[in-house]
């Protein structure tokens, strides 16, 4: 399943790149999206791939019984996918601020700091 | 968004919601769940909410601005890390106290519950503020 | 000692308040802290006399060797003296000089912050010690060259002072580390046992190069030099203190201080003595040149300066001594002239000599005390500027080679008429134009500078104590007992001659300065090549260059950033990689289920759409898609936490984009096909880096010692059985609390972007209006308009 995953991650980052790379702000938005979902993705899959074992200890023990998923790219990820949320939603915000006070969604428009 | 539909299945989520949402916060420790994602899921509802109704609405329902949700969910936070100082403890050290109860048995109770309900009260603050200001603009 | 620092650091600290509370008389009040110290210090006299130095010692950072360590001897008593008593004065003589500025509060504070730093140069042991106090010396000296930061002269003159300054404290740093290595200590007093060692050493050369260019530039010798007129542009009080007395000395205690270790060598004497011969030599020539007060000072200080490093350089135990005698009478005469010229400058604002004249009645005491400085400066008996330069001419003329023996008395000479310029032509003649209206200024104006130049002339009439300290400042920088006797009269004998002659030549120089005017008018083409303009030019030049690189680097397509940035990561990866992939990657096992295949298939799919979408609609759908594919392959990999969590944000991050984007225009086609194609190209070859990377990096990986350490410490340790959530509020929770408040600020940012709108056409109205008030503006209605529009249309927190 590594190599899928791998696939799907450069995929992913594939999108993102292209569509960050568009003079339109909105695509740059769904591309930022791409991204932050392909990192996550690229932490979870370098971390240990373990089919439906949750990293839970079961009740009443201290050590798991057997191989368990990686608990740490899971706690990285956790704050990353919350973080890439406040990110995209303040982004969102800006882009929808920048739109709505200079008339436009092209980003060559936007190069002038002082407008 | 006005859909009587939505409106109706809003008035019968929103109370399902919250208790998942509190159950998903105090389970988060032993099993799957937490502040995140419980904060997470009270933020959303409460959002689905104010989408149907109105902001304003949803404020009523709140009483707590988000305002005061982050700035105490960080001080909460910042205060369980501080307590340990007190105790003689590096910054954040966990301290953790057993009391036994007639209906849950052992109970560990410690400073990182505290830190977690501080995870949950800004992650609800910082979603209801998202939403509320996009709604209100 | 420490204890001096701090109360003149505390002091610094409370003079603004004193400014408001008490006015400008409270200089006086401030200036009690300085004398204190100053008091202190004389108690030490007894002790360093006695050749018992004084040492306190505090541990700062240890790691770095670095100690806070200060040590009190003759030398460092000299200039303490002279740091506290002369400052003492300044605070005194700057409160009345701003009386009704309110920036009194601030000069007050940077002066005093000044005198911690400069006293901390001193009294340092440690090389690195002194290298901070010297460098806050330049700081604080920046601050105070642009006190007048309204004026773009004063801006630009501070900031030359600071490059050349700092520059040479950047050359400084690694000359006093090589000597630390040489001597294998940082303190200055283990190095002076070491002294034969480290002028032995191979690095010897390039260390005392290094050293000596930190002093000559702080202490304005040739060709740095050029600074020290252009600070000037300070109040005077400032410069009566840092540019005459007190800052630009800190080179020449800095060489004097060195020279019992790094000094009596062939090289000593050829870097140092011809760059203070050429300095005494051009600043006299200068001074004369000059028509406005302060110019003339300045450049006459550059002499003296000159002077000091050509005797250090030099370097027998009579010119050491003559040195120590020449610094004390030039800080004496200069600060007092310094201060005249501030309060004719203060009542006639006028600094221009050709329209200064007949003062003498006007202003009879500021006169009194210009004569006392004055002939200190040209050296008649019986003042210390006498004593002196007799010394001086003693000491050179005993040297082998005349020829410093001549450039000294030259030098005199055009020091006594630049001394005729400032203390006899504002006071004689006519009164002129400007001078008309003149009227003599407070006590704190003339105070000051009577007291420096009676102070001079006591010094002149009973120089047995001040022998004793100029004997322990020299053994300080001979590094052995030297005797020093100091006497008003040594009988008429050749210096005595040269005396005269000096003066003799001044006059004449003085009285016939008219037909040099021919002379100036013709080297006026020579100065235009000077250092001053090739410092304008390295300035300009790397500033143009700045601005070429960021014409290329910063265009403003953020696109193009986004091509340097992806490119260069994909280049540095495959360099990584390079030879390491063969080695490295090895077949994977094909554990397929077709249910995870069919996943990763929809997550593809969905992100291809996201790219083609036209309406923002479908490419938002196609992302929530995505997200929701994310959570699944989360769940099939046992992360129920991460599905949770990713489940939510998606539905939440939909609604939002619904919320923003339900108002906006559908995707227009911006680039052209082939703009297209590149970053396609760009994208795909950057998503391939990844996978490889990806691939690589699973099979480079046999362990995960931090994983298990938090999955076996996790119910032990934290009494809590889902590991991602313990490892959240408690192994790793200082990252947790980073991470909300980072999610507070973003909520704070979306507030204040949609919120905090800008004022409405009303508003705006007022707003001008009230600006209007405040800047003095006229009252067009275009200007108002103008107003309006300067406003920023995002007034919120971005």
């Amino acid at each position: 399943m590594d190599i899928v995953l791998a696939i799907t991650v450069g995929g992913l980052y594939a999108a993102g790149i292209f569509m960050m790379l568009r003079r339109n702000v909105v695509k740059l938005l769904i591309g930022l999206g791409l991204l932050s979902h392909a990192a996550n993705l690229l932490i979870f899959t370098a971390g240990r791939l373990v089919r439906g074992r949750v990293a839970v200890i079961p009740a009443g023990e201290t050590q798991p019984l057997t191989i368990v998923a990686d608990p740490l790219p899971q706690a990285l990820i956790l704050t990353a996918i919350v973080i890439s949320f406040a990110v995209l939603a303040f982004t969102l915000v800006l882009i929808y601020r920048t739109i709505q006070t200079l008339g436009t969604d092209d980003l060559d428009q936007l190069r002038a700091t002082d407008t | 968004m006005d859909s009587v539909i939505l409106k109706t299945a809003v008035r019968f989520l929103l109370p399902l919601l919250l208790l998942a949402s509190i159950f998903l916060f105090l389970r988060g420790h032993n099993e799957p769940g937490g502040g995140f994602v419980g904060g997470l899921v009270a933020g959303g509802a409460i959002a689905l909410y104010a989408i149907t109704r109105s902001a304003a609405a949803a404020r009523q329902l709140v009483r707590a601005s988000p305002r005061l949700l982050i700035g105490s969910g960080l001080l909460l936070a910042l205060g369980s890390g501080l307590a340990p100082l007190f105790f003689g403890r590096p910054f954040l050290t966990a301290l953790w106290t057993t009391t036994t109860t007639a209906v849950l048995g052992e109970l560990h109770i410690g400073t990182p519950l505290l830190f977690d309900l501080g995870v949950y009260c800004v992650v609800t603050g910082v979603t209801l503020a998202f939403v509320f200001t996009l709604l209100e603009e | 000692m420490f204890l001096w620092l701090w109360a003149i650091l505390i002091a610094a600290g409370l003079a603004p308040g004193v400014n408001r509370v008490v006015g400008s008389r409270g200089g006086w009040g401030l200036a009690l802290v300085p004398a204190g110290v100053f008091a202190c210090l004389l108690k030490q006299w007894a002790s360093i006399v006695n050749q018992q130095d004084v040492s306190a010692y505090v541990d700062w950072v240890p790691t770095l060797n670095l100690a806070m360590s200060l040590r009190l001897d003759g030398l460092s008593l000299l200039f303490g003296l002279l740091v506290t008593g002369i400052g003492a004065l300044v605070l005194v003589y700057a409160g009345a000089y701003l009386k009704v500025d309110d920036r009194l509060g601030r000069l007050w504070a940077m002066l005093l912050l000044f005198m911690a730093a400069m006293l901390g140069v001193v009294l340092a042991d440690n090389v690195l010690t002194l290298f901070i106090f010297w460098e806050l010396t330049s700081i604080t000296s920046y601050l105070l060259i642009g006190f007048n930061s309204d004026r773009p002269e004063s801006q630009a003159s501070a900031l030359q002072a600071l490059l050349v300054t700092g520059g040479g404290g950047l050359v400084l740093l690694p000359g006093l580390i090589l000597l630390g290595l040489a001597g294998q200590s940082l303190e200055l007093s283990d190095l002076l046992s070491s002294g034969d060692h480290i002028r032995q050493h191979s690095l010897y050369v390039p260390m005392l190069l290094l050293i000596l260019v930190g002093a000559f530039t702080k202490s304005a010798q040739f060709p740095f030099h050029f600074w020290l007129p252009n600070a000037m542009a300070a109040p005077t009080p400032i410069s009566a203190y840092l540019h005459s007395a007190t800052m630009v000395k800190a080179g020449i205690y800095l060489i004097a201080r060195l020279h019992p270790i790094l000094g009596g060598t062939a090289e000593w004497f050829w870097m140092i003595a011809p760059v203070g011969t050429i300095t005494m030599v051009v600043g006299a020539v200068l001074a004369i040149r000059a028509t406005d007060l302060k110019q003339i000072l300045a450049y006459a200080t550059i002499s003296v300066l000159g002077t000091l490093t050509m005797l250090l350089g030099i370097g027998t135990e009579a010119t050491l001594t003559a040195a120590l005698a020449v610094l004390v009478a030039h800080a004496f005469y200069k600060g007092g002239l310094f201060m005249v010229a501030g309060a004719i400058d203060h009542a006639v604002h006028q600094r221009d000599i050709r329209q200064l004249g007949g003062l003498r009645s006007a202003m009879p005491a500021t006169f009194v005390a210009s004569c006392l400085a004055g002939t200190s400066m040209v050296g008649v008996l019986p003042t210390f500027g006498f004593i002196a330069k007799e010394t001086w001419y003693e000491a050179a003329g005993d040297l082998p080679d005349i020829s410093f023996l001549a450039a000294s008395v030259l030098c005199n000479i055009g020091l006594v008429a630049a001394a005729g310029l400032v203390c006899i032509k504002p006071f004689f003649g006519s009164r002129t134009n400007a001078t008309q209206q003149a009227h003599e200024g407070s006590l704190a104006l003339w105070g000051p500078p009577t007291a420096l130049g009676v102070t001079g002339l006591a010094l002149g009439l009973a120089p047995t104590r001040i022998s004793e300290l100029l004997a322990a400042g020299s053994r300080a920088i001979a590094g052995r007992v030297v005797p020093v006797k100091l006497a008003l009269w040594h009988g008429v004998n050749v210096t005595l001659l040269l005396s005269l002659l000096t003066l003799a030549g001044g006059a004449v120089l003085y009285w016939q300065r008219h037909r040099l005017k021919v002379v100036f008018a013709a080297d006026g083409r020579l100065i235009r090549y000077g250092p001053s303009t090739v410092y304008d030019w390295l300035l300009k030049s790397v500033n143009q260059l700045a601005r070429g690189q960021t014409a290329i680097l910063q265009n403003g397509y953020l696109r193009f950033y986004l091509l340097t940035m992806v490119g260069l990561t994909v280049f540095s990866v495959w360099m990584a990689l390079k030879g390491e992939l063969q080695s490295h990657l090895k077949p994977m096992p094909f554990d397929f289920h077709s249910h995870e295949v069919l996943l990763a298939c929809l997550i593809l799919v969905a992100a291809i759409t996201a790219v083609r979408a036209t309406t923002w609609l479908l490419a938002v759908g196609a992302l929530g898609v995505v997200g929701y594919s994310v959570a699944a392959v989360f769940v099939l990999f046992g992360a129920p936490d991460l599905a949770m969590t990713q489940f939510v944000i998606e539905t939440l991050t939909v609604i939002l984009f619904v919320m923003a984007f339900s108002r906006l225009p559908d995707f227009r086609r911006l680039s052209s096909v082939r703009t297209r194609g590149r970053d396609a190209l760009v994208a795909v070859v950057a998503g391939g880096t990844i996978t490889v990377l990806l691939l690589f990096a699973m099979t480079v990986r046999s362990s995960y010692p931090i994983s298990d350490y938090y999955v076996t410490h996790s119910v032990p340790e934290a009494h809590g059985r889902n590991v991602v959530n313990v490892i959240l509020v408690d192994f790793r929770a200082l990252d947790t609390l980073g991470e909300i408040t980072v999610l507070s600020v973003a909520a704070i940012g979306v507030y204040s972007l949609l919120m905090l709108r800008p004022p409405s056409q009303a508003d705006k109205v007022i707003h001008s209006a009230n600006g209007k008030a405040d800047s003095l503006q006229d009252n067009s209605p275009a200007a108002q308009h103008d107003a309006a529009a300067d406003h920023p249309p995002e007034s919120g927190g971005v």
